[in-house]
């Protein structure tokens, strides 16, 4: 009880205690060149938040909704207060801004440079991920169910797949580029090559994941291949299949960026990533990066709500 | 990176239905042969207008057969034949002495270095790191879900900054390197090492209890030994990325030496057979390291009783 | 974490003579689910005297492992009185009063059959020549002898929960507790070890709680059979068998008297609803 207490009490002042903070740093005054006090406020906050943190998070609350939200804020709050620290640190110690920007000079960037991030966004996150994304899982999909057919294909390829997995693929991206030139095709074709393979072995292991008495069932209805196929094997590889979904993008976003790195057209943001370092304008990179984690994580997030929609039945969602 | 198979283990006998090697000799031979066999195809439909087009400037007029024959000896194809790539990788390997910049052994070695470098900080960190977090409650409950999250985002984005940041405070050569190989390989093992720490079922860890154990000795002799089949896991997938890393971090500053310094170069250049060297060079490589650390994983798994599936 | 280490020779401190081993009055367990309070154990009375074997029998949901789990003090009770061995179940646990034999043989697996009946004294902090001594003794106790340097899979499933006996046994305690030990054995294989066990008992006097659903296995081993049922956890009948005498073989079960018991602990069953839906 005392650390619920605790935590109720410090929270909102530790809360308080950053914005002053905040707010101080940015005088004129004060940045750049603040005084011991202010550091030693800066340390005392910091102890007072870990104290709040972990009374938050030993919290046990009675309601299922209340102790939800409380396991959100705890890692909401520990991220926030490790933005405050950047901020406070890079603005009151008047750290060079080509060595480490605030992050409200990132978020100021972000908010002016809105049409370039735009385009760099369609260039590499809707023409070169998007597209490439559909063909390689797409196709990796199709050789596997082909692969699944074929059981001399299946024992060629599955290990075959499982050893590329392993290769840093993105350094055909050189090859891709001189293939199919500057523009996104070719930063497609790398991220067709880079999911191909985790989508065709995840399918084929999931295509053997249904058990001896489930298949012995639907061979005593006298199922075919087919029919056995769409009634259970295909659902019970859902969960294999999604997990490569969801390694995929990543894997794509990491894909195409990385290939821009080796020759675009002047747009797209490994294009302005490598461009942007090289001018030391590095408030527009750390901008660039905010956008490709945004994205990286909403994708990664709408696969994950369409496999908790199509595989609610798997024990890992059940409460 | 990992396959859902490959990341549950389990020294406990689990009836492995699922064995993609017994066997599969004869297959997989077939198969790559097959991918030769692709492959020279495509060399010979790519690379023809290429090396028509080259006679027809020098004004000699060739039969398709000789045309044909060309195409697998041209100097900048655009795809060379696999016996051109061998060739090259013969020259580079062999054939050069390995303290010379046109060696790939030296290239490949600064690559390595950097890799190997990273990988142990990076293992170690992320050991310690999973350790902390399953003792202390505040960090499972306020870092693990960044540490978890940070996996959907393309970090690899950042490595440029890190080499040219590093690079203006002066510090240059493998460290940064090392640095972005270290950064991308903890999260993988931190994440499989949680995992693997956690992974002891309740009975065993009541036994402990039972016993009043302190909590280093459960962490001794029960969580560390229990976790080892993920952290295996977690170190094949770390050890591949951590050679990525490695080779990435290697294009921003055009760096001089390395594997991803060779793909640059050759891409600069259109030296393809070139970069497929490197390429080849780069998979044997990460091909090597997942071996070995597959290696280890068996002697380990030998010495505590695991059924030998 | 200072804890007292018993020294190996010297005897276990024994209850004070005439005091019981396990003292139970009034004791209570509710825990909050998501649709309210579930009473696990509500106002439980028991006394168990030095070299009992007792079972606890009953419906899943009644409590008797949760009983045996305070008793262990890996559950908190939330009321009444208890006291193991004269003091609390958390000093118990941290003088190292009792082994406590799971479900499963919990055995790890990274560890031979006699490392892992050394594990317990390996944390107690006992010299490695005494750990080897006294595994190897405890093994021939179970007739393990010879698998020592097995692995726990190299093992059937009867010879592994022996094993977790001999590490239950290996530091000596004076009070056992058993968890539905033999429940995932097939019959045969239960029927051998419940001999074994009372044999074991017979030899060694300590003082067993043991928890079971099956009436056969509870008459069998026990001088005292405590009838649990739930809603709320509770004890409902506790028969005396100590008739049968201490040591008892197969065909026993076939006897009036036997049949008697059984019947009383099925009609305690009936009486405390086990049998209805």
């Amino acid at each position: 009880m005392t650390a619920a207490r605790r935590a109720s009490v410090l929270t909102p002042l530790v809360l308080a205690g950053c914005l002053y903070v905040l707010m101080l740093v940015h005088r004129p005054g004060v940045a750049g060149a603040p005084g011991p006090l202010f550091w030693g406020l800066v340390v005392a906050l910091w102890l007072a938040s870990i104290v709040a943190l972990s009374g938050l998070s030993n919290l046990r609350l009675k309601s299922r909704p209340a102790d939800r939200l409380a396991s959100l804020a705890v890692p909401i709050l520990f991220g926030a207060f490790l933005f405050f620290l950047w901020e406070v640190i890079v603005v009151g110690a008047g750290v060079p801004s080509v060595l480490m920007p605030a992050p409200s000079a990132i978020a100021r960037r972000f908010a002016a440079s809105m049409p370039v991030l735009r385009d760099d966004f369609i260039q590499t996150f809707v023409k070169s991920v998007l597209t490439g994304y559909a063909m390689g899982c797409g196709a990796g999909f199709v050789v596997a169910i082909l692969a699944d057919r074929v059981p001399f294909l299946r024992r060629g390829l599955l290990p075959l797949g499982n050893f590329v997995s392993a290769l840093p693929v993105i350094g055909i991206a050189p090859i891709m580029v001189m293939w199919f030139g500057f523009d996104w095709p070719s930063k497609a074709a790398v991220v067709v090559v880079m999911t191909f393979f985790p989508m065709l072995v995840n399918t084929v292991a999931g295509l053997t994941a249904a058990g001896r008495i489930e298949r012995d069932l639907m061979q005593s209805y006298a199922a075919g291949y087919w029919t056995t196929l769409l009634k259970l094997r295909l659902p019970v590889a859902l969960p294999f299949i999604f997990n490569a979904l969801k390694i995929n993008s990543t894997l794509a976003l990491i894909g195409a960026i990385v290939a821009e790195f080796f020759g675009t057209p002047t747009v797209g943001m490994g294009f302005r990533i490598s461009i942007e370092v090289a001018r030391m304008s590095l408030d527009m990179v750390w901008a660039e990066i905010a956008l490709a984690a945004i994205a990286g994580s909403a994708f990664y997030g709408a696969v994950a709500l369409i496999e908790r929609g199509a595989t609610f039945w798997h024990p890992s969602y059940r409460t | 990176m990992t396959t859902e198979a490959a990341a549950i283990p389990g020294l406990k006998a689990r009836r492995a239905s699922f064995r993609p090697w017994e066997g599969n000799t004869l297959p997989v031979l077939v198969i790559v042969l097959a991918i030769v066999g692709l492959w020279y195809a495509a060399a010979l439909a790519m690379n023809w207008r290429g090396t028509a087009d080259a006679f027809e400037r020098a004004g000699e007029a060739r039969s398709a057969p000789e045309i044909a024959l060309a195409t697998m000896g041209q100097e900048r194809p655009m795809l060379p034949a696999p016996h051109q790539i061998v060739f090259e990788l013969k020259k580079t390997v062999i054939d050069t002495p390995t303290t010379s910049r046109r060696s790939l052994v030296y290239h490949a070695w600064v690559t390595l270095s950097s890799t190997l470098v990273g990988f142990g900080l990076g293992t170690a960190l992320g050991i310690v790191l999973a350790v902390l977090v399953v003792h202390v409650k505040t960090l499972e409950r306020s870092l693990m879900p960044w540490v978890i999250s940070s996996q959907t985002i393309p970090i690899l984005a950042i490595a440029p900054i890190i080499i040219v940041v590093l690079g203006s405070i002066g510090v240059t050569g493998l460290l940064p390197k090392s640095i972005i190989s270290a950064y991308l390989c903890f999260f993988p093992i931190t994440i499989g090492m949680v995992k693997g720490l956690n992974s002891p079922d309740p009975m065993q860890r009541d036994l402990m209890r039972t016993y009043s154990a302190s909590q280093a000795q459960t962490l001794w002799r029960l969580r560390l030994p229990a976790s080892l089949p993920y952290l295996f896991a977690g170190l094949k997938v770390a050890v591949a990325i951590s050679l990525v890393g490695a080779i990435v971090g290697e294009l921003p500053t055009g760096a001089q030496a390395g594997l991803g310094a060779r793909l640059l170069a050759g891409s600069y250049y259109g030296q393809t057979i070139q970069i497929w060297a490197a390429l080849f060079g780069a998979a044997i490589l990460a091909s090597l390291l997942v071996a070995t650390v597959g290696l280890v994983e068996r002697l380990v798994n030998r010495s505590m009783g695991a059924r030998t599936a | 974490m200072v804890v007292p280490m018993r020294a190996s020779t010297e005897p276990a401190p024994r209850a004070v003579a005439g005091a019981p081993v396990v003292d139970i009055k009034g004791l209570s367990l509710t825990y909050e689910a998501a649709d309210g309070p579930v009473y696990a154990l509500s106002n439980v009375d028991l006394q168990i005297a030095e070299g009992e074997f007792v079972s606890f029998i009953g419906p899943s949901g009644c409590g008797k492992t949760t009983l045996l789990r305070v008793v262990a003090d890996l559950e908190q009770p939330s009321g009444g009185h208890i006291r193991v061995n004269g003091v609390s179940p958390n000093e118990a646990r941290l003088r190292r009063d009792y082994g406590f034999i799971f479900q499963a043989p919990a055995l790890y697996p990274w560890r031979t059959i006699r490392r892992n009946v050394e594990l317990p004294l390996e944390i107690f902090g006992i010299s490695k020549a005494e750990r080897r001594e006294r595994s190897a003794r405890q093994l021939e106790l179970v007739n393990l002898k010879g698998f020592e340097n097995k692995f726990p899979w190299q093992l059937s499933g009867g010879m592994q929960q022996r094993a977790s006996i001999a590490r239950a046994l290996s530091f000596d305690p004076k009070l056992l507790l058993m968890d539905e030990p033999f429940g995932a054995l097939d019959e045969i294989v239960r029927d051998h070890l419940n001999e074994q066990l009372l044999r074991l008992w017979d030899k060694t006097g300590k003082t067993v709680l043991f928890v079971t659903h099956s009436i056969p296995e509870a008459v069998f081993l026990s001088t005292k059979i405590v009838v649990m049922s739930p809603r709320p956890g509770r004890i409902i009948d506790i028969i005396d068998a100590s008739s049968l005498g201490r040591m008892r073989d197969l065909d026993i079960r076939e006897t009036p008297e036997f049949l008697q018991i059984a019947h009383r602990v099925r009609e305690g069953l009936r009486a405390g609803h086990s049998y209805d839906d």
